[in-house]
């Protein structure tokens, strides 16, 4: 490769990233704006300040902040652990056995991936609240498996279809019980894609926006999405933008630490999901 | 020369354990244990979608408004009729159309720009790039509305201050006081949160253009247009297919940046958005419904045109056939 062309790939490449983290830079660096420098109309705060953080942390803004960070982590991990425990045996079927309603299956999971979120949160409002689901976690985390488990279905039988599923008979005959060519053989075969899955599943989960603002009332079940997104301000004569600057950076962090860690396989499985699954 | 693609592979040989040609009792055996470990999941994708479907067919049916229970009363299909012949109805379908429109189209040419150059970046700088193009993807769509709405906000933004010299652009410009400029700053967060998705799927799609092919083409003289043209386009058809598939579909559901950065104000308002305001704001139940039937719709003809009219065949872009 030519240094010239060497040098327009790099080029290419640094326009990636500029695009793709410069709005997250921009938020960043909102969050560090005092309020009076908010308006100051430049990119980077005149002085860097860490109030904002102190506001949604524990000063005023945290009862609204903290409580909806909990909601979403716990919401989405039980959301996240319970579509991959129902997905697994779904993939295993899907990429072990023959058995007719295969292409029923994924095609029922393709159909819901497609729904429109809000044509299920009309009738949910409905019925959560002459049920008492109205405001809880698992009024969300029932509707979150709409999300997480038709991806989750796809992603892991691309997966599992990968797996050389011969090598447990080979265990076997090698003289591992059934339970040790299941544990030695198969499990740290299909880890990595049960693993893979949960991280993308936990992501769409994480995003949601449409459930959490309708089918929450108040800081008991409320996701940080609908938290931001309905923030405004600890008392009307102040500015929010600082604190949901803040609010942003923080619920933006474990994203982030998960992509940067765990990037390789987060392309794999979306691909595979995707175009193989 | 006409499109070149090479013919696809081989059949997949059938497992070992595939039953004969009678249904054995292992066959059947394997048959229940396929239901019983993939029954509970299909059981709660339907649970969860076809019931409430359902149930918003039902509530469509009814005027019925959850502040006065006492007068629901049956009215048949006048919800959707009261629907289709409200410009509001139209207005957000229109709305929802154009943004769709804008971001898919704009989406396709920019994550195939960034599919090639990551496809052909230098080993070493590969892993920054994916790195990099998985943060919008992974970046909530609250929190890259917020972002987005802040930098053009008159206020607190700089864009007005950074981007004087454009003509139409100054100080004083509110991007968020009128329809066209709305719609922009909208779609633009759109398309730098979804492109990333895209082109990671179009990254996969031209990995699967045999280099054989290319090389060939190169042979015979064609120009990097001519390859692009007949050689990587047709092959990477299926994957082309399925990522305008999956994103227009996702479009047409915009929600959370039209809620973040107006509202609905100026007419912005999205097929969702009515949806949501119907039934969540106002508490209409039956119109709500009605809504949500109509998008419904909207959604599986969308996709039921992809599949027949395109011929988008997902089984083959899954390396099926």
């Amino acid at each position: 490769m030519s240094t010239k062309e060497r040098t327009g790939w790099i080029i290419g490449g640094v326009l990636i990233v500029v695009y793709c983290l410069a709005p997250i830079a921009w938020i960043v660096s909102l969050s560090f704006k005092a309020p009076s420098d908010l308006a100051n109309g430049s990119f980077l705060p005149s002085a860097f300040t860490g109030e904002n953080y102190a506001l949604i942390l524990n000063g005023s803004a945290s009862d609204l902040f903290l409580p909806a960070l909990r909601n979403s982590f716990a919401i989405c991990l039980i959301a996240t652990f319970i579509s991959c425990v129902l997905a697994m045996f779904a993939a295993y079927a899907i990429a072990r056995l023959d058995f007719p309603g295969k292409k029923f299956i994924l095609g029922t999971a393709l159909a819901v991936a497609i729904f429109p979120v809000i044509s299920i949160v009309t009738p949910l409002f409905n019925l959560w609240r002459n049920i008492g689901l109205y405001d809880t976690w698992p009024g969300l985390i029932i509707p979150y498996l709409s999300l997480t488990l038709p991806l989750s279905i796809w992603t892991m039988s691309a997966f599992f279809r990968e797996i050389p599923w011969e090598m447990e008979q080979a265990a076997q005959v090698d003289g591992a019980t059934t339970w040790q060519a299941f544990r030695k053989v198969i499990v740290p075969l299909a880890a990595p894609g049960v693993f893979t899955t949960a991280i993308i599943a936990f992501f769409i989960a994480w995003n949601d926006f449409v459930y959490g603002i309708s089918l929450t009332s108040t800081e008991a079940s409320r996701p940080v999405p609908a938290a931001l997104g309905l923030f405004s301000g600890a008392s009307q004569f102040e500015d929010p933008t600082g604190a949901i600057a803040a609010a942003a950076v923080i619920v933006t962090i474990p994203v982030v630490v998960l992509v940067l860690v765990f990037q390789r396989r987060i392309v794999a499985g979306l691909t595979n999901g995707a175009v193989k699954g | 020369m006409s499109t070149t693609t090479l013919p696809p592979a081989g059949k997949k040989t059938e497992p070992v354990s595939a039953p004969e040609r009678h249904t054995s009792d292992r066959a059947k055996a394997e048959r229940k244990l396929g239901w019983l470990l993939a029954g509970p999941a299909l059981a709660v994708m339907l649970l969860v979608t076809a019931y409430p479907i359902a149930q918003a067919f039902y509530d469509s049916l009814f005027d019925y408004r959850l502040t006065d229970p006492e007068n629901r009363s049956f009215t048949g299909l006048s919800n959707y009729g009261v629907i289709l012949s409200d410009p509001l109805w139209w207005t957000a379908m229109g709305v929802t159309a154009l943004i769709t429109l804008i971001t898919v189209a704009v989406e396709l040419v920019l994550g195939f720009a960034l599919a090639l150059v990551m496809n052909k970046a230098l080993r070493s700088i590969r892993p920054v790039l994916r790195a990099a193009i998985l943060i919008p993807y992974a970046v909530i769509t609250v929190v890259s509305a917020f972002a987005w709405q802040f930098a053009f906000d008159i206020n607190t933004g700089f864009v007005n201050s950074w981007f004087a010299w454009l003509p139409g652009v100054d100080p004083s410009t509110d991007w968020f006081g009128d329809f066209g400029t709305s719609i922009f700053v909208i779609c633009l967060a759109e398309i730098w949160k979804t492109t990333p998705f895209i082109s990671l799927l179009l990254l996969a799609g031209l990995a699967q253009v045999p280099e054989v092919l290319q090389e060939a083409a190169q042979v015979d003289g064609a120009t990097w247009w001519q390859r692009m043209r007949r050689v990587t386009l047709p092959n990477m058809k299926a994957a082309i297919m399925v990522a305008l598939l999956f994103r227009t579909l996702d479009a047409f559901r915009v929600f959370d940046s039209i809620f973040i950065m107006t509202a609905g104000a100026n007419s912005t308002e999205s097929v969702s958005f009515l949806a949501y305001r119907q039934t969540i704001s106002r508490l209409e139940i039956g119109l709500g419904s009605a809504v949500s039937v109509l998008l419904f719709l909207v959604v599986v003809l969308i996709a039921f045109s992809f599949i027949k009219g395109f011929k988008v065949d997902l089984a083959q872009a899954r390396g099926e056939r």
